[in-house]
């Protein structure tokens, strides 16, 4: 019932979407809006087309990989500056001070660095996300209670065992949560990365498209790529509903 | 040190300039039970933190045979909320790399003597208070300490499930024979679960009574006048202003 309840809103969200759209494009003209069925039609058919898939793969290829090297340096880093404030009181203040930079100026440095291959658009977007969760799981460690530490110390465990049954699993909701949140940034900052230096890839697909002209096309780019950022976001939320359980009947209470 | 027996000897403890215990001795033989008794914030917790090595003395000794194992139960049953009853009871036994199928069976059998049987998937939150007592109880007693150290343990619970968790403590002893030392502001509670009792106050906290209690562990005489007169003795003790350190008596 609940699952037929969510569903059934969020398929009226998307056709009240569909008809605002379909109000612009009658009010702004079919050249600089076009019709959302007619978009929908165009994208379903290109689909079927290597070359859009082809981006498509591309673009999901670079987020993920970059989203999942975020995590995979950003988390670690995170639990021990959380952990050993020692270390903390050192790194921290270089983690706040550029922390507030907008990354995604640094792209030019990036390409020449690391060449205009994917590697240096899978960094700049692990930074910009790695930065969010690196904050945000420091900050979960720091919060935690200490009465936790005080019971496994009761218990007499190894450090590597604190850190596998106390630190890990305490901190995964707020990485999670944070993972989560910044996708959309992570989507932000491929469309950047991919707009120019580059043959592949969404973000190439729709400024290429602007430059012809070709507005259908363009949309199906926009369209595609809004999708990759629902799915990345849905996928990230529903791993944080099957990892962090305990947490949700937490919440619940 | 032959004898098995824990032995804190003029214990002292302060934090910055603030004197909380003061120069507090017993001893506790193995196999027997001690309950702590004082005011709120007298510092009764701190001096179990200090037998467990959680927090060190500022002066003064703690002694027990090297190979006695300790479990606490802290005030609020320090259970992890991202694991299952299961997983809770089993932690003491995976640190120590004891083996998936020997863990397995440990628990079950904890399980069914504190009646959580069909409770093993459940986080701690989806748990009653008597409840995750009870799985503390499990995960400290799993690891077959031989002295068993409890603040409170039972303060959050209702009269009536504090009372069956009472007796469930007491089974439990009854079949392993651990030594065990709770602290609590229950008189009640220190008479039936103290074979001896110590009663602590002041500012800083010294022992200000240590009586022997014929009435412990027996169910039977939990309402009767010998219990009562105990328990007056006790309100007594923890009325009356701070005294001067008393003499080591002889305590078995």
């Amino acid at each position: 019932m609940k699952i037929l309840d969510i569903l059934f809103r969020y398929v009226v969200a998307f056709l009240a979407l569909l008809l605002f759209w379909q109000i612009g494009a009658w009010a702004l003209g079919p050249y600089l809006l076009p019709a959302p069925m007619e978009v929908l039609e165009a994208w379903t058919l290109s689909l079927q087309d290597t070359v859009m898939r082809g981006h498509i793969v591309s673009s999901a290829v670079r987020v993920i990989a970059a989203m999942v090297l975020a995590l995979a340096v950003a988390f670690p880093l995170g639990i021990l500056l959380g952990y050993r404030r020692r270390i903390d009181r050192y790194v921290s203040p270089m983690v706040f001070l550029t922390y507030p930079l907008p990354k995604i100026v640094l792209l030019p440095v990036f390409l020449t660095l690391f060449g205009l291959g994917d590697l240096s658009k899978i960094l700049i977007i692990a930074l910009t996300t790695g930065y969010q969760i690196l904050v945000v799981t420091r900050d979960g460690i720091r919060q935690l209670d200490a009465r936790y530490l005080d019971a496994f110390r009761t218990l007499g465990g190894t450090p590597s065992q604190l850190v596998r049954h106390v630190l890990v699993p305490a901190a995964l909701p707020s990485a999670m949560t944070a993972l989560k949140v910044s996708s959309g940034t992570a989507v932000a900052v491929l469309f950047m990365a991919e707009s120019f230096a580059t043959q592949s890839g969404l973000g190439f697909l729709i400024m290429d498209a602007w430059g012809r002209g070709d507005q259908l096309e363009m949309f199906c780019g926009i369209l595609s790529m809004s999708l990759l950022g629902l799915a990345i976001y849905e996928i990230c939320h529903i791993a944080e509903r099957i990892i962090c359980r305990w947490k949700r009947l937490e919440n619940r209470r | 040190m032959s004898e098995n027996r824990l032995r804190v000897e003029a214990l002292s403890k302060k934090f910055g300039k603030n004197d909380v215990l003061s120069n507090v001795s017993f001893s506790l033989p193995e196999g027997s039970s001690l309950a702590i008794i004082g005011p709120s914030g007298c510092g009764k917790s701190t001096l179990l933190a200090i037998i467990a090595g959680l927090a060190s003395a500022s002066s003064g000794r703690t002694e027990m045979p090297e190979h006695w194992k300790t479990a606490f139960i802290l005030q609020d049953y320090g259970l992890f909320p991202w694991k299952t009853v299961r997983d809770n009871l089993a932690l003491p036994l995976q640190l120590r790399g004891v083996g998936r199928s020997e863990r397995f069976a440990a628990v079950s059998s904890m399980l069914k003597e504190l009646g959580l049987e069909g409770l093993e998937q459940r986080f701690p939150v989806q748990l009653s208070g008597g409840q995750r007592q009870r799985v503390a109880i499990g995960r400290a007693l799993i690891s077959r300490p031989d002295l068993l150290l409890m603040d409170e343990p039972f303060a959050a619970l209702d009269a009536i499930t504090r009372e069956h968790l009472q007796n469930l403590l007491l089974q439990a002893w009854q079949r392993r024979r651990m030594s065990f030392m709770l602290v609590t502001h229950n008189v009640a509670e220190a008479v039936f679960l103290g074979r001896h009792i110590m009663v602590i106050g002041g500012r800083p906290a010294t022992r200000k009574l240590w009586l022997e209690n014929p009435c412990f562990g027996n169910a039977a005489l939990r309402n009767s006048d010998e219990s009562f007169a105990l328990m007056r003795r006790v309100h007594e003790a923890l009325e009356e202003p701070a005294s001067p350190a008393p003499e080591e008596e002889t305590n078995s």
